[in-house]
């Protein structure tokens, strides 16, 4: 089986904006359709203008800005196309027409291509013509990134992610985190064994600031049996190319997992707590191989532990609380996992008092598709997560939880801002902490390397208790 | 040759050609080229998927059932286009052009009341839904000249059909088939081909959700 990261031929990224405007706008148009197939050209001529599509995004709903509307998001690849791929491109080719826009319009357009698309599938619901506009914005983001067009931080941990293989660092770094956790948890976290059944891999934000999740999920895959690795040579799930619109970085980082695991005659690759994470790597590999990759069974952790609980080889202490659930967009609408969350919460013991709307229907985090890395979104981010925040009040739940390490960094960034009295929490880390097992129990560690959401008391569960005491 | 004979000969039979010409040229090039992604192994049924999006989408997304925009057009939308098929497929004088010119099977029309309750709902619909682009602020600034020209067009086919219903007036007669032959031909070129690109754009959207085992 051969790998083609190379495709689609793209001209260099301008990344020193050092290309004549004109090439940059055609790279731009080339970007944008380099990808199309009959889905995105049926999709892009199907459109009536009916405007639903603003009444499904939170960035609309939350401003009430007209430039929020989804469709218009593409608006200047939209114009670009019809002149060059519509009815008359025959005729606009003979004279020599050209799309009149210029880069700095364009560049207009990167805030509503990067800074207020979570590419969260919502608005695609909503239309009536069922246009997949957080596909098209996805294709703008790679016309946007071949003409050089991209929001500054973005652009760095891009550029992280090429050169020191990911946004967390490099494999020296990886190995240097791996080696701590173990000491500061007292847990056996295998690396790179020549030969194992999985591979699991992980998030930057895992690696920085959630040692204790890696811990408990480590002791979760030990009490499953699993025969697991790390690589330090094939650690990161996140997908910066996939965020970006850099269609080469995208596919060489799903390869390089998918290869790894190949080489280490691993049946299956787990992908850790992120939603793009798994949408990159378990539905779009197949791009990557010009096949469907059936020897390597990608799961989502919160799958294998959802098999598990359903298998009864995974029991958990029950918490005994209310709980509302965050549905990570790229795992439940977009990634068909709606259902795993939700028998975890039952092995937990929880009520789970579900959001209005929920499951494919939920709001975004407002953090997804690359937004949270992108700072100068944060005052637009916050007023979304106003959307999110009436609907887990109204459920009255105890804890809020996800399974999403970017949602649960996204509403924790915007419930400290707001002043929000519910934490959110990792549902993987409920389990990891209540799972009954053998396994030795996690080392208290010597100082705080990670937030323990499991171990910390909300205060909305202390205001529940009051009212109900 | 009058120019009713005109309008109903050779110029009928030009217009007609382009719109059929050029509406499967176009539905090709969007259906058959581009690139072709492998896909990868399925968790659900694509095939499934794809059917529930196409019939799925004829009502409205369950998210927005309290949504009084989303209540507007869904209804204006279904007042104009069923109004405009029951027109198109059942008014008397089209039955008669229709037997006449295309199939030459037996057709039956409906009553002159029907056809005047088809007319006002396609009308109320088409026009409600065209003063909502100047009003409404949100499907102000994305709808395209294209929008206006197809909705004015389908507005003056529409209006000199309902003028020449008694078919006492050739002018009257001659105006509403220029207009036809004026829309078709302008038809493959406009956004009014998404009267044969949406089932294809919901199934593809569907059949995504289906491999993935969720629902679009
Ligand atoms: S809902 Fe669909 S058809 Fe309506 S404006 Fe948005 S993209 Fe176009
Ligand atoms: S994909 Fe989500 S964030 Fe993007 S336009 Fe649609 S609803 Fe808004």
């Amino acid at each position: 089986m051969t790998h083609d990261t190379s495709f689609p031929k793209h001209r260099s990224f301008d990344k020193h904006r050092s290309l004549p405007d004109e090439v940059r706008l055609e790279n731009a148009m080339a970007g944008f359709v380099a990808e199309f197939g009959p889905a995105a050209q049926t999709w892009m001529n199907a459109c009536v203008r009916c405007g639903l599509c603003a009444e499904a995004c939170h960035f609309h709903l939350a401003t009430g800005d007209a430039k929020y509307i989804p469709i218009h998001k593409i608006k200047p690849f939209e114009d670009a196309y019809s002149l060059t791929h519509g009815p008359f491109s025959w005729l606009n080719g003979l004279l020599g027409r050209k799309p009149k826009l210029t880069i700095e319009e364009l560049g207009e357009w990167e805030e509503l291509i990067y800074d207020s698309c979570n590419m969260c599938g919502r608005c695609t619901l909503a239309c009536p013509m069922g246009i997949d506009i957080a596909e098209l914005v996805k294709e703008a983001r790679r016309g946007m990134y071949a003409a050089g067009l991209l929001p500054d931080r973005l652009a760095r941990i891009v550029g992280n992610a090429e050169k020191q293989h990911s946004p967390f660092g490099t494999p020296e770094d990886f190995r240097r985190t791996i080696r701590k956790i173990e000491k500061e948890y007292g847990v056996s976290l295998p690396l790179d064994r020549e030969k194992a059944d999985v591979l699991m891999t992980l998030t930057p934000e895992e690696l920085e600031n959630r040692h204790l999740g890696v811990a408990g999920m480590a002791r979760v895959l030990h009490h499953l049996g699993l025969d697991w690795t790390l690589c330090s040579d094939a650690f990161e799930a996140t997908n910066f190319g996939y965020l970006s619109g850099n269609m080469e970085l995208q596919g060489e980082l799903t390869v390089r997992l998918i290869d790894k695991a190949r080489q280490i005659g691993a049946r299956m690759l787990i992908v850790p707590e992120c939603g793009h994470a798994w949408g990159a790597t378990r539905w779009e590999a197949a791009k990557w191989y010009g096949e469907p990759v059936n020897d390597i069974e990608v799961r989502h952790i919160v799958e294998v532990l959802a098999d598990a609980v359903e298998e009864g080889r995974l029991k958990c202490r029950p918490v005994g609380e209310s709980v509302t659930f965050h549905d990570p967009c790229q795992q439940i609408r977009r990634g068909g996992l709606e259902e795993k969350p939700r028998i975890l919460m039952r092995a937990l013991g929880m009520e789970l008092r579900e959001m209005d709307p929920h499951g494919t229907e939920g709001f975004c985090c407002g953090g997804g598709g690359g937004v949270l890395a992108n700072d100068r979104a944060a005052p637009l981010r916050l007023k979304a997560f106003e959307i999110k925040k009436r609907a887990v009040e109204a459920t009255g739940a105890d804890r809020f939880v996800t399974s999403c390490n970017i949602c649960e960094m996204t509403l924790e960034r915007d419930i400290t801002a707001t002043g929000f009295e519910k934490p959110i929490e990792s549902l993987i880390d409920l389990i990891g902490t209540h799972m009954i097992t053998d396994q030795p129990p996690l080392k208290a560690p010597g100082r705080r390397t990670a937030r323990k959401p499991a171990e910390r008391k909300p205060a909305g569960r202390k205001a529940s208790a009051r009212k109900k005491g | 040759m009058s120019l009713i004979e005109i309008l109903e000969g050779p110029l009928w039979k030009a217009s007609a050609t382009i719109f059929v010409v050029f509406a499967a040229f176009r539905l090709m090039m969007i259906l058959f080229t581009g690139r072709r992604h492998a896909r990868a192994r399925p968790a659900g049924s694509p095939a499934a998927g794809a059917l529930r999006a196409i019939l799925g989408h004829f009502l409205p997304w369950r998210a927005l059932l309290k949504n009084g925009k989303a209540w507007f057009v869904i209804l204006a939308g279904y007042a104009f286009h069923v109004g405009l098929f029951v027109l198109l497929l059942f008014a008397a004088p089209h039955v008669e052009f229709i037997r006449e010119k295309i199939v030459g099977l037996p057709w039956e029309p409906i009553p002159r009341w029907g056809f005047i309750v088809a007319a006002q709902f396609s009308f109320a619909g088409l026009i409600a839904l065209w003063v909502r682009r100047f009003v409404d602020p949100v499907v102000r600034l994305i709808s395209r000249p294209d929008d206006h020209i197809a909705a004015g067009l389908t507005f003056a086919v529409m209006l000199s059909g309902c003028m020449a219903l008694g078919e006492q007036s050739t002018f009257l007669r001659g105006l509403h088939l220029g207009l036809v032959e004026l829309w078709l031909v302008y038809f493959p070129f406009s956004s009014l081909m998404h009267t044969f690109t949406w089932p294809f754009s919901r199934g593809f959207t569907g059949a995504m959700a289906g491999r993935r085992g969720t629902r679009a």
